[in-house]
């Protein structure tokens, strides 16, 4: 399969992952190969099926409140907290433009 | 000057009025300490997992059939991924392939202008409503280069309802908006306060010239009321008209609406196009809903959302309460649009009515043009009214017994506003202001009168 620069700087951002090397390239590459094998299948007028769920009934609960009030136990997850909120860092960091990134195959 | 065709496309996100959330049992409330209204589940902490409120379900019923919506008797819930800090998952369960209603329509009314007798009927398309999950509320701290996240608002319950862009200016835009946050608190299925972040609008805008492909459009969010919605839209359909005649482009972006400045500013935060990586939520089965033949026989009927049982218990839509005011008290339409804009006039209108022998229609005079004037102008609500139904009915039992004329019942009504606690009767003798029904002492004040102005007598007889 063709992994090219736009496809991997695509991905980077999507999933805040980097692909610094060709190791990287590699093991995806790799990893899409395994997943085509179901490619294999014939699926002609078959639905696709979202999960093994489907069948089952979707249970409706009671719209009681049964649950919160856990402050101090959530918060004790929180690296940095400021009076019972939780820190995280500014807004959205914009990530530099696409052409300004290094890609790994321009790196190697 | 060739002519521009403005279309407005609104996107509505309605918070469902239920004690507990969407997928968990913590609370739904309005200003609570931070964090105090969560669970391990709205905290997205590892192993736990969505179980469905059914009383949202039936928000969104409602909602559909009240906007004529077709209901989907199978939808499905999917997950749509960002990262935000208050979207702890790093998704938001939403129903984006198949929601649970579409194809409906809203009828709203407009002034023509300005005058509220010439009152028309419009039409805007509903393209569908789906559940989904709201997020968590973020404080951003620029001076200390921070975001202060706080989860109660992560997972409530919310409509969002998808407009078609039939919409064409900013009074359109505001009226559709009102008629459907009537209905939303007329139904109960949301609260739908706009100052309480229950009812959120975000308006598409785009200009084309007649016969043209839609222009490329913008998004403006940020709009905290009804009155904001109307300039928001009407001032970015006027800046992208200015731009394109100037020779500029639009640009595919979101802006936010400044209330202070009145105009539109690209929001920083929005990077061109999101790839929202959709794919369907497994941890839910499909919602399955019923109406009466297709219900099965042996359910628990608490695991059951019957469609056809929840159209029967459908209130009276504003638009229906209108007919009926109109035709039970024989009053004008657009006097039925102002009972039905300002919460508790109609109750009090038909208060006064039943504790008075004046006709309805004289009554809605000193409804709308006494009552509610005062009340705009000392900023008070109908329940806050210093004079009640029963203050007002007996003073217009005076004027229609004849005891007192019209000018002295609204002297009377000026005395009343002050609170005092006197009956009207007890102010009308005090300023004297009764109707003198007697003959002889109207013949004797005539007399009076007559002979104190001699001179004016014998310019009239010369005349």
């Amino acid at each position: 399969p063709e992994v090219t620069v736009e496809v991997l700087a695509h991905l980077e951002r999507l999933a805040l992952v980097d692909f610094r090397d060709e190791e990287g390239v590699e093991r995806l590459q790799k990893a899409i190969q395994f997943a085509d094998q179901l490619q294999e299948v014939n699926t002609d007028g078959v639905e696709p099926m979202d999960s093994v769920l489907e069948d089952r009934c979707l249970y409706l609960r009671e719209d009681d409140v049964t649950e919160g009030n856990c402050t101090k136990e959530l918060l004790k997850n929180a690296r940095e907290k400021v009076e019972e909120y939780f820190v995280a860092p500014p807004g959205n960091i914009p990530l530099p433009k696409l052409d300004e990134q290094e890609t790994s195959l321009q790196g190697s | 000057l060739a002519s521009w065709v403005p279309v407005v496309g609104l996107e509505i996100h309605a918070q469902i009025s239920s004690n507990s959330k969407l997928f968990s049992g913590s609370q739904v409330q309005f200003a609570a300490p931070p964090n105090s209204l969560v669970s391990f589940f709205d905290a997205s902490l590892p192993g736990t997992l969505p179980v469905l409120n059914r009383r949202c379900v039936e928000a969104a019923v409602m909602t559909g059939l009240a906007l004529n919506c077709s209901i989907n008797k199978k939808s499905l819930f999917d997950r749509k991924h960002y990262f935000y800090a208050d979207l702890p998952a790093g998704y938001q369960i939403t129903q984006q392939r198949v929601p649970i209603a579409v194809n409906g329509s809203l009828s709203y009314s407009l002034c023509i202008d300005n005058k509220m007798s010439q009152m028309v009927t419009k039409t805007v398309r509903i393209k569908q409503i789906q559940l989904e999950q709201d997020s968590g509320k973020s404080l951003h701290d620029d001076t200390r280069s921070q975001t202060l996240v706080d989860l109660n608002r992560a997972g409530v319950g919310l409509m969002e309802v998808v407009m078609e862009p039939d919409l064409c200016c900013g009074e359109e835009a505001a009226a559709a908006i009102r008629e459907l946050q009537l209905i939303l608190q007329t139904l109960g299925s949301s609260q739908a306060v706009m100052a309480e972040g229950q009812l959120r609008v975000d308006a598409n805008v785009s200009v084309h010239h007649p016969g043209d492909p839609y222009g490329v459009r913008t998004e403006v969010k940020n709009i905290n009321s009804i009155r904001f919605l109307a300039k928001a839209v009407d001032y970015e359909i006027q800046r992208q008209i200015e731009e394109l005649e100037n020779g500029g482009t639009i640009l595919n972006e979101t802006r936010a609406f400044d209330s202070r400045l009145g105009c539109t500013v690209p929001m920083r935060d929005k990077e061109g196009k999101q790839d929202y990586r959709f794919i369907p939520e497994p941890n839910l089965p499909p919602l399955i809903l019923y109406d009466a033949k297709s219900l099965p026989a042996n359910m628990n009927h608490q695991q059951v959302v019957n469609i056809d049982w929840i159209r029967e218990r459908l209130p009276d839509l504003p638009s229906v309460k209108r007919a009926k005011l109109v035709e039970q008290y024989e009053i004008l339409p657009e006097h039925s649009f102002t009972l039905l804009n300002e919460e508790g006039l109609t109750e009090f209108f038909e208060n006064v009515v039943k504790q008075t022998q004046m006709k309805p229609r004289k009554v809605i005079g000193w409804i709308l043009n006494d009552l509610l004037s005062y009340l705009k102008q000392h900023s008070l609500t109908v329940k806050e009214s210093p004079v009640s139904s029963f203050l007002l009915a007996d003073l217009l039992n005076l004027l229609e017994k004849k005891e007192i004329s019209a000018a002295a019942a609204k002297q009377v009504l000026a005395e009343l506003w002050k609170g005092e606690g006197k009956t009207p009767l007890e102010i009308v003798k005090e300023k004297k202001l009764e109707l003198i029904q007697d003959q002889k002492e109207l013949e004797q004040i005539c007399q009076l009168v007559i002979d104190g102005h001699e001179n004016e007598v014998i310019m009239m007889a010369l005349r």
